[in-house]
């Protein structure tokens, strides 16, 4: 695939994805977790970090975290928390609750539409951290005079799922947060919008000649808020570390900031504060340690997901999963197996799903999508007015017939057609000449025509049928 | 001049049921504490706060209480003083460090709560070694509190200034941590009762982090039963510690006065002289002690526990590689001190470097140097196996005794500066109370015995975790014996 | 084990935990915290291999609480012990690096 990067260099991409848990409280205290509220005001001794505090882990969390990882077929198993101590002002303790060596989730993958399955390493527990905003002339954290703090989003409970370095192109890359957001929407644990970043991607970029099986040095980009940035920010990190390495360079590992605005990544810290976390077992916290009772409830609570679903609806609808995968995301599955089981054209169902369809299904019911399509198929309805009438059943509802009636359509009769496409073969012998001789752009002149004299209310498939015959005779 | 020891004093116990029969008032019993304080507070600087105000507030609503008929808790009207390490809502909780100096915590510890609902008077704060890193009180930002019974020598520490407030009479009871002996020292050096619980019987929500996985908070008292009066007012389980234990306690009164008969007591062998440092008269009135149970019917002998020697090694890894990233959040962030500084990292060095201490900052060092990369397994990781190890050796031991004896300190009170030189010899203070705090166990000094310096000896009774009844029954004895000796 | 800390392990040690030693503090702690370690050593001796680590003195399991909401705090009461605060948020000197 192309990845717009030089020849024969490979792709690889590690993505460590954090999703925000859609508890009602944080993970370590009862504050509530609710984005966008006025700063500092969900905020307690705990989230603060106040002397004294101590944490209490949200059983909410660890059940969302246990789902997550069931989901993505990894192994549950007991875990523990650790500390991972650094200085940084959005993080009350200066240092962050998470799992280290023993993590809630291990093992799993994730299945992409097109089929591959991308490995998971882990999924693991810890809390997010506060807010930072930079004051000064740029906005920006360079150059900024000072900063202000709002620890509301501190301890939010967070799910960090790490890939293996599995992924080989910036698209791949892409269908995999997306199909993720598909599993997180199916499990209703978080509301996965990457915008107000409850999701929030980094991506471990590392390049290597085709054919190498040794990993070069990878470097982790962070800061990346929607999946075009994601896309961008892989293409423009590759090509810098393929341009080292035809310099002769090596790239050194670190972490790197992707800047949007200048479409780089730069470093993040300079190279003296050289990251050694000191993790050890978090004091404050006992271990998690799940029976297989509690896995079993788990795996039977599960709902189907993305990849079930789209395998479901394509045996359905006899088509390939790529066809139907638009309309698993949009979580329009059911609604078209709905409508092909009240009799309706698979193919056509599909159609009008794919491209008719995208902004919702408004107040349009399964059995007048299926009378519209019967309606469509026995051609009373032209594909151009069977699109109008759908439009209006999405905004009004009611039955395709009444609103058909009402907007005066109705397919001409292919008699009437066969009269009109006549009489111009008459009227234009050359240009019939010139169809009939192969010529055949003319085709679109008669189809024109006979839309003109019927005000477009005439079935361009059957037009081209007659005309097709007319050849022949 | 030392303050005059009054040779007994009331109990707690006594002061809470005549304030409740009112036959006491209690803004009365206060104002006789408040006034030793301020006859002998400015010698032994037992308090960073005292609290005159609140406390007389707190008094004259406790006997409006008891007027209107009101039920009281069981420390009904008793003044208590507070290490300074437990936050107190609206009331300055500085840990003795500079960079808590006036820092008002908006929340009370669970301990403190449960001592107001009790009924107790919060009378002040009590000195302490900064962030409860030592063993003599030297090391408070504040200046170091002095032994009542010779203020040329320290009460030791770290919860001197709780050990010291109620050996003067400041207070009939009082509150500490024990780390690694923080109550239990202390209270051997006055001559006064501490106990450190089993870890997770008494909740540690409030209470300034030093060693998370050995931090515990216990009562000082002049009696074994006001210790255990205390101990169960401030026990139980407490849903904001995720360490707390859920499972009730025995009755830690009932069966005070059985006795030891048929008890088998172990004497631990390696803390009579197989370590090196303990004084031989200790180690006598050790065995003194044991001599007096066994006089009521226990049954003594010597044990084993031999990874007692490693523990000092275990504990000076374990404890600052945990106090290390405790103390990060002390950063001029969020509260307390803040030095100016151009960056945010400057202004963070900056506020640490002027609000700790030395001993602070080295034990910050050690700990952060144990836990690094690279050092992690040799240091870190052995002292965990050592602290494994240990747990081992008490299990066996403790499947053929009941309870363990010991010193609790190496030696009697020691002149003020005369161990502030090298931290290893301040450390060796620590050598027969840390165990207990590895392993989580409770152990409890009582007052037995006065050196040929006159000071106070206490010897140490250990026993298995959430067994506390049993360790109040055998110091119960050892008290009365003491008593009746007299 | 290594040998006793050197003052270019304390140096960076001391940069790990926000500290800022002059020439004779890092002389003196060097030393120090060498006897500490060496102290330490003395484990040397026993056999620990196979001997699984005691983190937690009390084996206690799957605590948690509810997802129920708490009390919180007022935030003029917060930002009233902060050293510095301005629209509702802690004040911080300029940051030099991102967050790692
Ligand atoms: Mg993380
Ligand atoms: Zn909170």
């Amino acid at each position: 695939m192309n990845n717009n990067l030089k020849d024969d260099w490979e792709l690889i991409v590690g993505l460590e994805v954090h999703v925000e848990l859609g508890t009602k409280t944080k993970l370590f205290c009862g504050c509530v977790n609710q984005f966008g509220d006025e700063p500092n005001t969900n905020v307690c001794p705990v989230c603060l970090g106040l002397p004294g505090s101590l944490p209490v882990v949200n059983e909410k969390a660890v059940i969302y975290a246990m789902q997550l990882g069931r989901a993505l077929n990894c192994s549950v198993g007991r875990s523990i928390f650790a500390r991972k101590n650094y200085f940084y002002p959005d993080m009350p303790k200066d240092y962050q609750i998470t799992q280290y060596d023993q993590p809630t989730n291990m093992d799993g993958y994730l299945e992409l539409p097109s089929g591959v399955k991308i490995g998971i390493e882990r999924a693991h527990i810890e809390e997010d951290t506060g807010k930072t905003v930079h004051v000064g002339s740029t906005g920006r954290i360079s150059g900024s005079d000072y900063s202000l703090v709002d620890y509301n989003r501190a301890g939010v409970p967070l799910i960090e799922i790490v890939s293996y370095p599995e992924i080989r192109t910036i698209d791949q890359a892409k269908e995999y947060v997306e199909e993720l957001r598909g599993v997180l929407l199916a499990l209703e644990v978080s509301d996965a919008k990457m915008e107000e970043g409850s999701i929030r991607v980094d991506a471990n970029v590392s390049v290597r000649i085709e054919g190498e099986d040794e990993l070069r040095t990878r470097c982790e980009i962070k800061n990346v808020n929607s999946l075009r940035s994601l896309g961008r920010a892989i293409e423009y990190e590759a090509n810098r570390q393929i341009d080292l390495y035809e310099n002769s360079e090596i790239p050194s590992q670190e972490t790197r900031h992707w800047d949007e605005s200048d479409g780089r990544t730069r470093p993040g810290r300079s190279k003296e504060d050289a990251e050694d976390y000191r993790y050890f077992q978090e004091p404050d916290l006992v271990p998690l340690n799940p029976n297989t009772e509690t896995i079993e409830m788990i795996d039977q609570g599960l709902p189907s997901f993305p990849s079930e679903r789209r395998m479901q609806l394509a045996t359905l609808a006899q088509m390939d999963v790529s066809e139907i995968a638009l309309i698993v995301e949009r979580g329009h599955d059911g609604f078209a197996a709905e409508t092909i089981n009240s009799g309706a054209a698979p193919q056509v169902v599909i159609k009008h799903l794919t491209n008719n369809l995208s902004d919702g299904l408004g107040e349009l019911t399964p059995t007048a999508f299926a009378s519209l399509i019967q309606m469509e198929e026995s051609a009373e309805l032209t594909s151009t007015q069977a699109k109008k009438v759908l439009g209006e059943l999405v905004l009004q509802g009611g039955r395709p017939q009444e609103v058909a009636a009402q907007f005066g359509l109705e397919a001409v009769d292919t008699d009437e057609l066969e009269t009109l496409i006549n009489q111009l073969i008459t009227d234009y012998p050359d240009e019939w000449e010139r169809f009939c001789g192969g010529e055949k752009k003319v085709q679109g002149f008669f189809v024109g025509e006979v839309m003109k004299s019927t005000r477009g209310q005439a079935d361009g498939k059957v037009i081209n049928q007659i005309l097709n015959e007319r050849i022949s005779d | 001049m030392s303050p005059s020891v009054p040779d007994s004093f009331v109990t707690a116990e006594s002061i809470s049921e005549k304030v409740k029969s009112g036959e006491w008032s209690a803004v009365e019993i206060l104002d006789k504490y408040l006034s030793q304080i301020e006859q002998h507070e400015s010698e032994v600087h037992a308090f960073n706060t005292v609290l005159e105000g609140e406390a007389r507030a707190a008094a004259r609503e406790t006997d409006k209480r008891v007027a209107s008929g009101e039920t009281l808790g069981p420390l009904a009207g008793v003044p208590i003083a507070v290490k300074d390490n437990l936050c107190t809502k609206g009331i300055r909780t500085t840990a003795s460090s500079r960079i808590l100096e006036n820092w008002k915590p908006p929340y009370d510890a669970t301990v403190v709560q449960k001592l107001f609902s009790a009924g107790a008077t919060l009378i002040g704060k009590t000195n302490m070694d900064e962030f409860a890193m030592g063993s003599s009180t030297e090391n408070s930002a504040f200046g170091p509190t002095r032994n009542p019974h010779d203020l040329s020598c320290v009460p030791g520490g770290s919860s001197g200034g709780s050990a010291a407030a109620v050996a003067a009479g400041f207070a009939p009871i009082s509150i500490g941590s024990d780390t690694g002996g923080s109550i239990r020292q202390p209270a051997s050096l006055c001559g006064v009762v501490g106990v450190k619980p089993t870890y997770g019987g008494v909740s540690r929500y409030g209470l300034l982090a030093f060693a998370s996985s050995l931090d515990q908070i216990g009562p000082f008292a002049n009696t074994v039963r006001d210790a255990a009066i205390v101990h169960e007012v401030i026990g139980g389980h407490d849903p904001k510690d995720s360490t707390s234990i859920s499972e009730p306690f025995p009755s830690f009164l009932d069966g005070l006065d059985h006795g030891v008969e048929g008890l088998k007591i172990g004497i631990i062998s390696e803390l009579m002289g197989g370590i090196e440092g303990i004084s031989p008269e200790v180690i006598g009135k050790t065995r003194e002690a044991a001599s007096v149970l066994s006089a009521n019917g226990a049954l003594i002998e010597e044990v084993s526990i031999p990874a007692s020697l490693y523990c000092l090694s275990s504990y000076y890894l374990i404890a600052p590689a945990e106090a290390s990233s405790n103390l990060s959040r002390y950063d001029g962030v969020r509260y307390g001190l803040r030095v100016q500084g151009e960056t945010l990292a400057e202004m963070n060095i900056n506020t640490r470097t002027n609000g700790f201490g030395n001993e602070v900052k080295r034990r910050i060092m050690l700990g952060t140097y144990a836990l690094s990369a690279g050092y992690y397994d040799a240091y870190y990781g052995k002292a965990l196996k050592v602290r494994r190890l240990l747990a081992q050796n008490f299990d066996e031991v403790y499947s053929k005794f009941d309870v363990l004896l010991s010193p609790t300190s190496p030696c009697t009170a020691f002149k003020l500066g005369e161990k502030t030189s090298d931290p290893m010899t301040m450390y060796v203070n620590d050598v027969c109370t840390i165990p207990s705090n590895l392993v989580g166990h409770p152990a409890i000094s009582v007052p037995f015995a006065s050196g040929n310096d006159g000071m106070p000896i206490g010897v140490q009774i250990l026993v298995p975790p959430m067994q506390e009844a049993l360790m109040y029954r055998v110091a119960s004895t050892l008290e009365s014996a003491k008593s009746n000796e007299q | 084990m290594t040998e006793p800390i050197s003052e270019e392990e304390v140096a960076h040690v001391a940069h790990l935990a926000r500290l800022r030693l002059s020439d004779q503090e890092l002389e003196i702690f060097t030393r120090q915290l060498g006897a500490v370690l060496e102290h330490a050593k003395d484990v040397e001796a026993l056999q620990l291999d196979g001997i699984e680590p005691m983190s937690h003195p009390f084996p206690l399991e799957n605590v948690t609480r509810e997802d129920e909401v708490g009390e919180m705090l007022e935030r003029e009461k917060v930002l009233d012990q902060a050293p510095a605060a301005e629209d509702g948020r802690f004040q911080v000197p300029q940051i030099l690096g991102e967050q790692p």
